[in-house]
């Protein structure tokens, strides 16, 4: 089984190799967020030292005015106290002003990565086809947009704290007390033994956990987010009990490897302390009795022992880290496995520019086939000069959509080549293949904003005079100024004030804004009421004048507008010519004709 | 696209404290309290067991060590080593007693958000965006349980363990002790005030999350549109903004951060050092002994994290009190459409649905608006289908909702068989009634289980096997209630209402009924989607049918069949159909006109066309008009009024009487298409399938 890309996400049982093979991956992805950030991470890491330095000398001060500064008081000599008290207040001093500065730089390298990876995502699920979505689903890469980025977020904001001030504390304290007391060194070399083994075992419980986790919390919001959306038929077919039970049972789920992670947690933290308590413990008794045979003096083992304690202060910090790592890596693995993924329709690797599109598309021997046995599209070739307008019909599922998806590269054919004036879509610059052409489909999706900003959509810089102008082309303009707040009004979440018939006109109006050469109307209409359509239709003539189109209708009153008409049928175009021709022919498209005018009144 | 960040603070939030905002986690924290409180206690202890440590080390250091007696050492060393396995087992104790029923706290309130959720209305839904339900539903619930389970935890017993330790250094020296306890008062100045800075970044951050992942979604849910017109740059960068914001508020919390950390190292340093000279000095005063000395810095050694760990705890206990008051925002929301408190019942209904004086305004409608439904009154007689006719956006789709109560009429009644809908549980009114929308969701299941939706005692336990299903569904095959008969009626109805949807395309499926579609699923086309959405539907048996443009996604061929089904259907179910189409209109008894918020005129389809200009306008284009006059003529002489609806055929002929004498190609070519395409027709189904 496959492991490249998001294949095999939701697999628990990965082999060796394979766990390899997705944690490479994944660090891969982990380093090239931080060498933009190398610098700073280089910074904050001196930062560190110095500010760690500055707390590790507290105990040392401290030993020095007791050891040093004591018997001196004694003899009336304040310098050596004085000194310690000065130093320890200027260590603490540095030490807080270093630790602020580290905060707010880490936050800054943390927020750096984030954004970097937010946008990376967002943009990389951009690029993926349409085909990748269908089968990925929304909610998935909502959840690795979010949850997911929860969990490297938390490692990212407490991580590095944790982990370079960990490391560092424990490197100094162990240099410190090396250089003290070499003895209690080796004592404490001798229990990094124990912790190496603990970790290891943790980390391989743990890695199966967490991964199992990310799925659970994106199976949670899978559901989340359809119930959300449709919700309206949800509340209509009384499915509540039955989503809570079915969401309670995801709940369950999350909950359990949770609280599992938790638990291999609760040993693995303890076991830490447990082994640092160890060693005092150690340390206290060889230095008690060199103490005794005089080979030590007391403040020396006073020190050595506060070391060793503090050697595994950060020690419950590290294991947090360590936790904290092991739920990002595995978030990390969930991400790279979407980046990993390769667009199907690629963008070009060198593309070619078109400035001004005539607008004829050319199909030359096209083949379009998910697998060799499911054809939709057999081989076929099919021209449309610039400036024709080509109505496209034929039962549901006779593969129009497809052939407008190919015009306008939501796929790629798996053979032959579709053109646009001579280049072929693969090779254009995908700026001047969306500038030339546009699709509108069924399915009118409006973005929250205002219907401004919607209609916008079809051309970012346009003035509002022209996305007024726009509107009034398609017959929006009316009910647009008749919206509480007009061109302003904010359409809401998935356009829920909007009505559908509404929501196309607003796309139409987009289409009609961004003016491309070749322009695909797929079931466009289908929700306009008559006078709309009509309105539309208008529009369309003026609009359609000068440039390629392709009309995709179940309503043939749309094909009267039509130059030609192409009949489909299991995928193949069985008539081809004019309306007038094709209405007085005695072909399916006669017969077509007549039974939509009959269904007319 | 642009999207506003929309901060839902509901209007009664009213700041209240930090701790009282927390205080309301009480009610889902209950059955976990007792183990937070157990969880303190070991963390209290551990805490304690680390404080004494150093007691015993003074105690070595002055006793055997100085006294040179060999032979204690080793049982005070194994007293360390208790100690400090005391101390690792009552950390495990902690995590033990309190992580997993901090796991149950928050499933429970994840639990209570969908259901709450899943209650509200549909207004709510228009208005919340639902990456903002979501990032509280993940996120926000995720910091509290943290919160519950680790920082509250530490919260308390760190100021406990504060508290206790300066006590300790009192009791070991006064003076000493005191340096501390002056250090502490500016502390909680700072602390103070670091709440009051901290709470509104924290929250402000939390609702640019939830925007941040609105864009995401809209992003995804979009993305034909931006592939479309090649607009993922641009979503790009509206998205990048909003990351952005998000950074800088980020950013912010840091630096706020960073503040009272200095604060929290700088005071405790200063304390310290004035400590250092002031012992050092006792103690060569022979006030202090040297044991007592080192005692002293030990345990303020002790102090140090706690102290420190107070800013970090503040501002996690802070975003908990964000994200709590997050959670309640919902659960807060009154909802306005709910159960009657002694709702009726309606035994067998007949389907009579009447409109009286119904209006409906959308709450955030500026008062210069009319209602949009302005005084509805309109009477569906049980068995009739009444077609609902009107220009877009004249409220017609507002008006079905009204039916189910998914939005509830602002003024006026419904009612069915003479109850008013709002008597009747939410359940039994949509029992009773059942829809059809236009744009038809379909959820991650099989075939089966989305056009059984409205029928749970038919597919099994109404549990694992119902819609919505994640998994279950598509894993396995089936797997129904035992019980035969339930199976094969299930069976029965599925297949009938697939029939009248004209829905066979999905025995071409790869797994037939059982092939799982939705999001998670097979994609289908718009036509499929609507036509299962209808079948669900039917298949639901109501009394009262309620279908919202139904077949506005459907080839001509397949949209005339379906009608042709569905007549017999809407024979004996009373029905309500918004229709665009004449083809639609065709299904109806009666037609309704909305205009300007009211029914202006009632009437079959041929008395409007004659009796209402307004009427001719909404339901007949231009090529229409054209068309009339071509086959005027010919409708007189030779079509078959269809389906016992002559008088609208008949009326249309005498409407068109003048129009004189024109050629009748097309109502010849109607002959021809109607039969022979049938089977083809079935079978470009089966392959249009595949996609």
């Amino acid at each position: 089984m496959s492991v490249t890309g998001v294949a095999g996400e939701e697999r628990h049982d990965f082999t060796k190799d394979e766990s390899q093979q997705i944690r490479a991956r994944s660090l891969r992805l982990l380093g090239s967020l931080l060498r933009p950030v190398r610098a700073r991470l280089w910074l904050t890491m001196a930062i560190v030292v110095v500010s760690t330095a500055a707390q590790v000398a507290g105990p040392a001060l401290i030993a020095y005015g007791i050891d040093t500064g004591l018997p001196a008081l004694t003899q009336g000599d304040w310098m050596p106290v004085g000194l310690a008290g000065l130093a320890y207040l200027f260590t603490g001093i540095v030490g807080a002003f270093l630790i602020a500065w580290y905060i707010r730089l880490s936050a800054r390298i943390s927020q750096a990565v984030l954004l970097d990876l937010r946008t990376r995502i967002f943009l990389h699920t951009q690029k993926l086809s349409l085909e990748f979505h269908e089968s990925y689903t929304s909610g998935r890469i909502i959840s690795r947009q979010t949850s997911d980025l929860d969990a490297i977020r938390e490692l990212l904001d407490e991580g590095i704290n944790q982990l370079v001030r960990g490391v560092l504390y424990m490197a100094f304290t162990g240099i410190a007390l090396v250089v003290l007391d070499p003895v209690s060194g080796l004592v404490l070399v001798g229990a990094l033994v124990p912790l190496v083994i603990l970790t290891r075992w943790f980390q391989q419980r743990s890695q199966a956990l967490f991964r199992r986790s990310r799925v659970a919390s994106a199976k949670l919001i899978v559901q989340f987010v359809e119930t959300m959306t449709g919700i309206r038929a949800v509340q209509a077919f009384r499915t509540e009990r039955r989503n809570q039970k079915e969401f309670g049972r995801l709940v369950e789920d999350y909950r359990d490897v949770n609280a599992r992670v938790i638990q291999l947690f609760g040993i693995y933290d303890p076991g830490l302390i447990l082994i640092g308590n160890a060693t005092v413990a150690v340390v206290l008794l060889v230095g008690g009795f060199r103490v005794i045979d005089g080979g030590l003096a007391i403040g020396v083992l006073l020190a050595t022992l506060l070391y060793t304690r503090r050697f595994f202060d950060p020690m419950e910090d590290m294991a947090m880290f360590y936790n904290g790592y092991q739920s990002a890596a595995s978030a990390l693995e969930k991400i790279s496995g979407v980046l990993e993924e390769q667009p199907s329709v690629p963008d070009p690797a060198r593309p070619v520019d078109l400035w001004k599109a005539d607008g004829t598309v050319r199909f030359e021997r096209v083949e379009f086939a998910y697998t060799p046995e499911r054809v939709i599209l057999p081989r076929f070739d099919l021209t449309i000069p610039a400036g024709q307008t080509v109505a496209l019909v034929g039962s549901t599922g006779a593969g129009k959509s497809t052939l407008a998806k190919l015009i306008a590269r939501f796929y790629d054919p798996s053979d032959g080549v579709v053109e646009l004036d001579g280049v072929d879509l693969r090779q254009l610059h995908p700026k001047d293949l969306r500038r030339a052409i546009v699709m509108v489909t069924q399915e009118a999706y409006l973005f929250s904003g205002s219907v401004a900003d919607n209609i916008a959509l079809g051309k970012p810089d346009a003035t509002f005079d022209e996305i007024v102008a726009a509107a009034r082309a398609v017959g929006a303009h009316e009910f647009i100024e008749g919206l509480p707040n007009g061109y302003d009004t904010d359409v809401n979440k998935r356009g829920g004030r909007v009505s559908a018939g509404q929501r196309q006109l607003i796309s139409f109006a987009r289409a009609f804004l961004a003016d491309p050469a070749v322009l695909i109307l797929d079931e466009a209409t289908s929700s306009l009421d008559i006078p709309s359509e009509r309105a539309v239709q208008e529009g369309l003539q003026s609009l359609l004048a000068d440039r390629t189109a392709v009309i995709i209708a179940h309503r043939l009153s749309t094909v009267a507008i039509a130059d030609r008409v192409l009949v489909m049928e299991h995928g193949r175009i069985v008539e081809d010519g004019s309306p007038a021709e094709l209405i007085g022919g005695t072909g399916r498209f006669a017969a077509m004709h007549a039974a939509w005018r009959d269904s007319l009144v | 696209m642009s999207a506003e960040p929309q901060h839902q603070h509901p209007p009664h939030a009213q700041r209240i404290g930090t701790v009282r905002a927390l205080l309301r986690l009480r009610e889902y924290a209950r059955p976990a309290l007792p183990w937070i409180g157990l969880g303190m206690l070991a963390s209290l202890s551990a805490q304690l067991v680390a404080l004494s440590i150093p007691q015993v080390l003074q105690s070595i250091v002055d006793g055997p060590l100085t006294d040179g007696d060999a032979a204690s050492v080793v049982p005070l060393a194994l007293l360390v080593l208790g100690l400090g396995v005391l101390e690792a087992v009552l950390i495990a104790l902690r995590r033990w007693f309190v992580l997993t029923p901090g796991t149950r706290v928050e499933a429970s309130m994840r639990n209570a958000l969908y259901a709450k959720l899943e209650d509200l209305p549909v207004s709510f839904h228009d208005r919340w965006p639902s990456g903002q339900l979501l990032s509280r539903a993940v996120s926000d619930l995720n910091i509290i349980r943290r919160w519950l389970s680790f920082g509250l935890v530490l919260l308390v017993v760190n100021l406990v363990v504060i508290v206790i330790g300066i006590g300790i250094l009192v009791s070991m020296n006064w003076m000493l002790g005191l340096v501390f306890l002056v250090a502490s008062v500016p502390l909680w100045i700072v602390g103070y005030r670091f709440e009051g800075r901290y709470s509104e970044v924290s929250r402000r951050s939390q609702d640019q999350a939830g925007d941040l992942a609105t864009a995401v979604e809209e992003s995804v849910h979009g993305i034909r549109v931006l592939k479309a017109f090649g607009r993922g740059k641009h979503a790009l960068s509206t998205f990048r903004a909003q990351a952005e914001t998000l950074r800088s508020t980020e950013i912010e919390k840091a630096r706020l951060d960073a503040s009272i950390w200095t604060w929290l190292i700088v005071v405790p340093a200063a304390a310290l050092s004035v400590c250092l000279v002031l012992g050092v000095w006792l103690a060569s005063q022979g006030v202090l002994t040297v044991g007592e000395l080192v005692a002293f810095f030990a345990t303020a050694a002790v102090l140090a994290w706690p102290i420190e760990s107070i800013g970090f705890l503040l501002a996690f206990s802070l975003d908990a009190r964000t994200a709590t008051d997050r959670f309640f925002d919902i659960l807060d929301t009154r909802n306005e459409i709910t159960d009657p408190e002694r709702p009726v019942s309606v035994e067998r209904p007949r389907g009579e649905l009447v409109f009286s004086d119904v209006h409906f305004r959308y709450q955030d409608a500026p008062d210069r608006f009319d209602d949009l439904l302005d005084g509805v009154d309109l009477e569906v007689r049980p068995g009739e289908t009444m077609a609902l006719v009107g220009l877009t956006g004249s409220g017609k789709t507002t008006m079905t909702a009204l039916t189910t109560r998914l939005y509830d009429v602002t003024a006026g009644s419904i009612t069915l068989d003479g109850v008013d809908i709002r008597a009747l549980s939410r359940e039994e009114l949509r029992t009773h009634i059942a829809m059809a929308f236009e744009d038809a969701t379909l959820f991650s299941a099989s075939v089966r289980d989305n056009v059984l939706l409205g029928r749970p005692e038919l597919t099994g336990d109404g549990g694992a096997d119902a819609a919505g299903t994640a998994d279950a569904a598509g894993d396995g095959p089936h797997e129904a209630s035992g019980d035969p008969e339930v199976l094969a009626e299930a069976e029965r109805v599925l297949a009938e209402a697939l029939r009248i949807a004209q829905a066979g395309f999905v025995y071409g499926l790869p797994d037939g009924v059982d092939t799982k579609v939705g999001e998670e699923g097979m994609s289908l086309s718009g036509g499929q989607r609507q036509r299962l959405a209808l079948a669900r539907a039917v298949a639901a048996k109501p009394a009262v049918l309620v279908l919202d443009d139904p077949l506005s996604a459907l080839d001509v061929s397949t949209e005339a069949k379906v009608e042709a089904e569905l007549r017999s259907v809407l024979a004996s179910t009373t029905a309500l159909i918004v229709a665009h189409r004449p083809s639609t209109v065709m299904l109806a008894d009666r037609v309704a006109l909305l205009e300007y918020g009211r029914i202006t005129a009632v009437g079959t389809h041929s008395e409007l066309l004659r009796e209402s200009e307004h009427y001719r306008f909404v339901i007949s284009s231009l090529e229409d008009e054209e068309r009339r006059q071509a086959t005027a003529a010919s409708d007189r002489v030779g079509r078959a009024p269809r389906d016992g609806r002559r008088d609208d055929a008949e009326a249309i002929a005498a409407a068109m009487a003048d129009d004189g004498e024109r050629a009748d190609a097309a109502a010849s070519a109607l002959r021809e298409l109607t039969e022979p395409d049938l089977d083809e027709r079935g079978l470009t189904d089966r392959e249009g399938v595949a996609r």
